[in-house]
């Protein structure tokens, strides 16, 4: 299929589900004759040209099998009304903002873990197929498909209709939402070190998603803020890994390697979202990462402005995680020693897990005490669960041992 | 044919010592080795999954008679050697091809730029039942 196609039927994808989800009262079903009316589409459109009303198209053939599984006709005979509705008038409703968040605020509901709201939220909004989401996973297509057939049954279970929430609810579900583009982002931005097997790229498709949830509610600062923050950790991703996989930190990277463009968008949204008042968690992180994309070097980063930021998240949030990363701007503001004394009392709240023992060793390090460094390095290798992150760390410890 | 060629954290029968007392240069050619033969497997089209699994220390025993809460051992243990560090899972034409591949695995760089002679294990997957 042509990259067109493939992206066009994308960006349909949202739209006609939510037409379709608004005549048929089960969504579930809805969300699988749309998926079917996709796969007829990528094989017809690039073979038979693109209909005038692509969305239309889609709506006509999904609403068909719909009625045909309630008939029970015949495969031949939906294959015939699939190549009929090519013809058909569009119907008038379905070029809509709305629908696309509602069906992500459908899709990231309350009852729903965000293992479960990703994958059916990359196939009901971003109209990937179950086997691209399965690769982009790297789970089998079995698996993925009955993950996301459960995810349906909870929420027909939970029997909510397809239709926005109540408007007092609607900043609730909101935080949902960002939340889950954020934890996709994340599972792509971790995974993305290996070696390239995954076709469909999830950051890409986290950060279109963002996109097309801020074209839905531009107003939201926070929303605004979550896009900001993605495009300027995407665009430090080209030095982040280098010519091994090998994993490279924020200091040492080569800094000409981050894309400009995203620097650019990433800065203007993030100063839009500030501009706003009352920053919320992402705009404040996406401010830290300004800061840090915006600096030549580490050593000429405006460290007090990046703790004045941390000290701010962590009132906000009262994350530990927020309290490890500000415990390495305490070091770069304050001196490593007032860094150490920063991370006191966080192992219990961080629950184990290496990331304590890596911060401890780089401020160790930063101090001018290699072997107590090399001590934690190697806590920290023992305890990584990522494999490039582990051999950095067996690094660090044998280049100071 | 599928084969998974396992490694566990003992059966190394070169005298290099272990990873801690290793030079960063010799870490980084032992690790950009591993990385070289994944992709050499993917491009062959012979790669079908691999995994490093997180060290030892972290491995948990669990035990149960499906009636009482299962009785779950932490870390660390005596036996840790023998604990699986890492497998790849190939799918190619003949076991030899496999035994190829683990005698590549085996010669990994360790110290002094010397092969790590580390014992793998080959074992075949059994397939499903033959169809209709």
């Amino acid at each position: 299929m042509s990259a067109d196609v493939e992206g066009l039927l994308r960006r349909c994808a949202p739209q006609a589900l939510g037409a379709v989800a608004r005549r048929h009262p089960d969504f579930a079903a809805a969300e699988d004759a749309v998926q079917e009316a996709l796969l007829a589409a990528a094989q017809q459109w690039p073979r038979d040209g693109v209909p005038d009303n692509p969305v239309a198209w889609l709506v006509r053939v999904a609403v068909r099998r719909l009625a045909d599984e309630h008939r029970e006709v015949t495969a031949r005979r939906r294959r015939e009304e699939v190549a009929a509705a090519r013809d058909q008038r569009p119907p008038d409703d379905v070029e809509d903002h709305d629908d696309t968040l509602t069906v992500m605020l459908l899709c990231c509901h309350p009852a729903l873990t965000p293992a479960a709201a990703i994958p059916l939220t990359l196939r009901a909004v971003g109209g990937l197929t179950t086997r691209e989401i399965a690769a982009a996973f790297l789970v089998p297509e079995a698996t993925m498909a009955q993950r996301i057939s459960r995810a349906k049954a909870t929420l027909r279970a939970s029997d909510v209709p397809f239709a926005m929430p109540a408007p007092t609810d609607v900043p609730r579900r909101l935080a949902l939402v960002r939340h889950v583009l954020y934890l996709l982002f994340n599972e792509g931005y971790a995974t993305s070190a290996g070696p390239e097997l995954v076709r469909v790229e999830v950051t890409g498709e986290a950060i279109r998603l963002t996109r097309m949830l801020r074209a839905a509610v531009p107003e939201d600062p926070e929303v605004t803020g979550l896009l900001a923050l993605l495009l300027l950790t995407e665009a430090r991703r080209p030095a982040r890994s280098g010519p091994h996989g090998e994993l490279v930190p924020l200091a040492d990277q080569d800094r000409s390697l981050w894309e400009r463009a995203l620097i650019v968008e990433g800065v203007r949204l993030a100063t839009d979202s500030l501009r706003a008042g009352h920053p919320g968690e992402y705009t404040l992180q996406a401010c830290i990462a300004v800061l840090h994309d915006q600096a030549p070097s580490t050593a000429a980063t405006d460290w007090p402005q990046v703790l004045a930021l941390y000290d701010r998240l962590h009132g906000l949030t009262g994350s530990p995680v927020v309290a490890l990363h500000r415990a390495v701007a305490v070091a770069m503001v304050h001196g490593p020693s007032r860094g150490l004394a920063a991370l006191d009392g966080l192992a219990d709240r961080l629950g184990g897990g290496h990331r304590l023992h890596a911060v401890r060793a780089h401020l160790l390090q930063l101090d001018g005490r290699p072997r107590d460094a090399v001590g934690a390095y190697r806590l920290a290798a023992a305890a990584a669960t990522n494999l490039r992150e582990r051999e950095y760390l067996m690094l660090q410890a044998a280049r100071l041992a | 044919m599928r084969y998974m060629i396992m490694m566990d954290y003992g059966g190394v029968e070169s005298a290099c010592e272990s990873m801690d007392r290793w030079t960063p240069e010799e870490l980084e050619a032992h690790f950009a080795f591993q990385m070289a033969l994944q992709a050499e497997l993917v491009e062959r089209g012979e790669f079908v999954d691999g995994q490093g699994l997180a060290s030892p220390d972290q491995a948990k025993f669990v035990v149960s008679d499906g009636v009482n809460p299962p009785v779950v051992t932490d870390g660390p243990y005596p036996e840790g050697k023998e604990l699986l560090a890492g497998y790849w899972l190939v799918d190619v034409d003949s076991l030899d091809r496999a035994l190829e591949i683990a005698g590549q695995a085996s010669a990994a760089p360790a110290q002094g730029g010397l092969p790590i002679k580390q014992r793998m294990e080959v074992r075949e997957v059994m397939s499903a039942p033959p169809s209709e």
